[in-house]
């Protein structure tokens, strides 16, 4: 009887199963705590609890409307003006989701990159230079530099170097892709989060921006929502899959793609969902 | 009874003779308007002054009226349809009642006639606030009359440069404020430039609110003294300043001129050209805008 | 580590600046709204003058037919019936809707789905123009062509409301034709393409698949005209003959209330009773806009559903 029950016991999969970061020996660089998001009053996301380890890179993988998305823009909350969000999102140890945080201060230090290139009508050194320019740096030496390394740091500049004056929307949906990384990280910020950043794009420069992101997790902290299992898997240090406006499993990269502890995540590796 | 095939080619005809009565209608209407007015524009008739009893006189006042009015009107309407028009796309709640009460008082405001601006203008400035019958009168109740459509104009042109480029701005820690006036107004000005000249085109013309408010008199005007506090400066905006379109319609109702048609044809003959060029200037800004903001340096 | 911190919880220039635009931009807002506001308070305030301080009867002032307003009748009344006004305004933007309507439909018609390569070429930029041409143009061709030929055809001064409206049709036949355009096309393509699919002719399908479903457009193009009309005032003080009298025909001369206004305005003394009657005709105006203007939202509103 009681070798039947345990053995049941053991069979009985979790319906959640969240990675306990040990943060004595790593180091949490975000982390939200009871996020809920409410667009009016359908509650969109809860039940999200995460932590996002310093230097590494974190995938958010699941079905559309599974909340992913949601999750992301909430973190440096770019949702404030379409959702209400609650709960505590926690940055340097401060809660960054409160009222007495300025949301444009903040959203220096945690920058995003969208699904669609988004560069400016402008020039492409001024893409970058602008926003630096409006938070008041002045020195143009200085701004040059930061051209040249954030170019190089989104590898684009050996194909842009000759002309930093053409407009920004003269460039391939790919290049200007990583012109877009590249004025994020211009801003020197902590985090960057990335909204399926090579969906709109072609295979080929759909590798440059992976391999551009291996490089970029030296010096950031990368958070990245996407629909490509293949990209998560070669990518990223964790990932974190949602489903119906839920986190369902939060784990080591290679442990999710190789041995799921919730069904439904292995249903979503697996390719049989829906 | 007509079989269907029947019915389809009487209806057609029908089509066809409307449209083709409808189009005699409208060149008629300008080929009359420039037929008659072209062949009295001359150099002398667009500069002399105008005469009130004798043939022979100019519009040239009044066409520098209308130019200085419509300046000064723009000069006021821009920047608060500029406000307006930001503060709808940009930051109002699109769902609110109070926005919607708002935008229910601009609909109004540009359906009101023109005629019952005027005579606000004309109880409130030129009676109450005893600015006289004067440009600055008139400059602002033309502005009463162009707001609303210059404010819708700008809201839309706002509108049509995607969230994606307020996004870009958000996430790089810019306020709403540097988004808009850095990144989305310039976006954008192509097809504000068009609105605010095709607004032009239609300030050019009014009339009815300018009766009672820049008044029906254009007094003499010294055009080597630029200075705007002199009375007889052309550049003064506390003067009464009839325009070419309340010209139209003072020499045709007192009927004391003798050359009454002849001025009026002539006036607007300019009053069609000027519309027309504001058109045209409207679409080849807008291309030069977009050409520039979309070109490779 | 710690300036991060600190800058997160200090107010950042771009807060100040958020702030300063929103302000700025909201005031540009409201004072249009105060604009709206005050033009009614002023108009409704001097308006109802003649109704509280003049002790003018309602009822008399709507169906009187005589307007004299310097003149009192045998019991000390003074002659302040708007009817002939009043009715003067209503029939030229009657008959030039009426008219304005079936050619705009028509030309709509024959730019969109008959021959919509001359119809964009040579009308639409055509209808365009017309549309910005200031309305004392069509005031002065309707002294110096429509004019003369009423006389001819009718006989009399020319004057009249026949007049009016005819300058008035011309005057609203480029807008009402042109919103008209605008609401044929946004009929999507797909409905002309499954009628044609189905055997409709051309004129079946434009008959009972395209006016069909354009028609609350098409309304709330005609009540924009007429609300146009309604207000239109220079263009119909030039032809209409300026006679404020009740109109016994078409072709004789006739009053709007437009045209009362601009002539009286300028003629008669702030306050008194003369000048307070004209005021009461701008707020008819004023309240006519504002009907013009439910209607129209009444058509989106059921159009939408």
């Amino acid at each position: 009887m009681a070798e039947e029950q345990h053995l049941i016991f053991d069979e009985e999969q979790p319906e959640r199963y969240v990675y306990d970061m040990d943060e004595t020996k790593h180091e949490v660089a975000l982390s939200t705590k009871d996020l809920q998001v409410f667009y009016g009053d359908k509650l969109a996301l809860q039940d999200a609890d995460l932590k996002f380890e310093r230097y590494k890179i974190t995938s958010l993988i699941g079905a559309s409307g599974s909340g992913k998305s949601t999750f992301l823009r909430s973190l440096n909350r770019m949702n404030d003006s379409v959702a209400t969000v609650k709960g505590n999102i926690m940055y340097r140890g401060l809660d960054i989701n409160s009222q007495d945080i300025d949301v444009y201060e903040m959203r220096k230090h945690i920058g995003m990159v969208f699904q669609r290139p988004n560069p400016f009508a402008k020039s492409i050194s001024d893409n970058i230079t602008f926003a630096l320019k409006q938070h008041g740096m002045r020195d143009k030496q200085q701004l040059d530099e930061i051209v040249e390394t954030s170019l190089r740091q989104a590898a684009l500049w050996d194909e842009v170097k000759d002309d930093l004056g053409k407009s920004a929307l003269s460039l391939s949906g790919g290049q200007q892709q990583r012109l877009v990384i590249a004025r994020a990280i211009a801003m020197n910020p902590d985090i960057l989060l990335m909204d399926e950043p090579s969906s709109a794009l072609d295979p080929i420069s759909s590798a440059k921006i992976e391999d551009t992101l291996m490089q970029l997790k030296e010096k950031y902290t990368i958070i990245i929502v996407t629909h490509n299992m293949q990209q998560a898997a070669r990518i990223s240090d964790y990932t974190a899959f949602f489903n119906s406006g839920k986190l369902v499993e939060y784990d080591l990269t290679r442990k999710i793609f190789t041995r799921p502890k919730v069904q439904l995540t292995i249903d979503y590796v697996n390719g049989n969902f829906g | 009874m007509l079989n269907p095939k029947q019915a389809d080619k009487i209806a057609s005809a029908i089509l066809y003779a409307i449209a083709g009565f409808v189009i005699l209608i409208l060149a008629a209407l300008l080929g009359y308007i420039l037929y008659q007015g072209v062949p009295h524009l001359s150099w002398h008739f667009l500069t002399a002054p105008a005469t009130a009893f004798t043939a022979g006189g100019g519009i040239g006042i009044q066409l520098f009226n209308s130019l200085y009015l419509l300046v000064i009107t723009m000069l006021i309407s821009f920047p608060i349809a500029l406000g307006a028009g930001i503060y709808l796309n940009e930051y109002a709640n699109k769902k609110s009642r109070a926005t919607a009460l708002i935008r229910t008082a601009i609909e109004i405001l540009s359906s009101l006639p023109s005629v019952v601006v005027g005579l606000f203008g004309f109880l409130l400035f030129v009676v109450q606030f005893k600015l006289g019958f004067s440009i600055l009168s008139g400059a602002i109740s033309l502005t009463f009359f162009n707001l609303p459509l210059l404010t819708r104009s700008v809201e839309e042109s706002l509108r049509t440069i995607p969230d994606l480029q307020r996004e870009a701005g958000a996430a790089l820690g810019l306020s709403r404020w540097e988004t808009v006036g850095h990144i989305i107004l310039p976006a954008a000005l192509p097809s504000i430039v068009t609105g605010v000249v095709l607004s032009a085109g239609r300030v050019f013309g009014e009339a009815a609110a300018l009766i009672y408010t820049a008044g029906q008199s254009a007094p003499a005007l010294d055009f080597t003294d630029w200075n705007p506090f002199n009375v007889s400066s052309p550049l003064n905006i506390m003067r009464p300043a009839e325009t070419l379109a309340v010209h139209i319609w003072k020499v045709n109702s007192e009927g004391i001129m003798p050359d009454a048609a002849a001025v009026s044809a002539g006036s607007s003959a300019v009053l069609i050209i000027a519309v027309l060029l504001f058109n045209f200037f409207a679409r080849y800004l807008s291309g030069v805008l977009f050409k520039r903001l979309t070109a490779t340096k | 580590m710690d300036n991060i911190r600190e800058s997160l919880l200090k107010q950042s220039a771009a807060t100040r600046k958020d702030r300063f635009g929103r302000y700025i931009s909201l005031a540009a807002l409201l004072l249009i709204v105060v604009v709206v506001l005050s033009i009614f308070w002023f108009v409704a305030s001097k308006g109802l003058a003649t109704f509280f301080a003049n002790k003018v009867n309602l009822w008399d002032f709507l169906t009187g037919t005589k307007w004299a307003p310097g003149q009192k009748d045998a019991n000390g009344h003074p002659f302040v019936g708007a009817a002939p006004m009043i009715v003067g305004s209503f029939l030229v933007t009657l008959i030039s809707a009426l008219i304005a309507t079936p050619f705009a439909i028509g030309t709509a018609v024959f730019m969109t789905e008959i021959s919509p390569k001359r119809g964009a070429k040579i009308l639409g930029p055509v209808t365009e123009l017309l549309v910005g041409i200031p309305s004392v143009v069509y005031g002065f061709i309707g002294l110096s062509v429509i004019v003369p030929v009423m006389r001819h055809l009718f006989g009399g001064s020319g004057f009249g409301i026949l007049a009016g409206a005819m300058v008035l049709f011309v005057m609203i036949l480029p807008t009402v034709t042109s919103m008209t355009v605008d609401t044929l096309k946004s009929v999507p393509r797909h409905y002309r393409e499954s009628s044609l699919a189905l055997g409709a002719t051309r004129w079946q399908m434009i008959y009972k698949v395209i006016l069909r479903a354009a028609t609350p457009g098409i309304l709330t193009a005609v009540v924009f005209g007429m609300a146009r009309a309604f207000g239109e005032a220079l263009a119909v003080q030039m032809v209409v003959g300026n006679a404020a009298l009740m109109p016994q025909n078409l072709t004789s001369p006739a009053a709007t209330l437009t045209s009362v206004l601009t002539q009286g305005i300028g003629n008669t003394v702030m306050g008194s009773l003369e000048n307070n009657a004209l005021w009461s005709l701008a707020l008819i105006l004023l309240l006519m806009s504002l009907v013009f203007n439910s209607v129209i939202r009444a058509i989106a509103k059921k159009g939408a559903m």
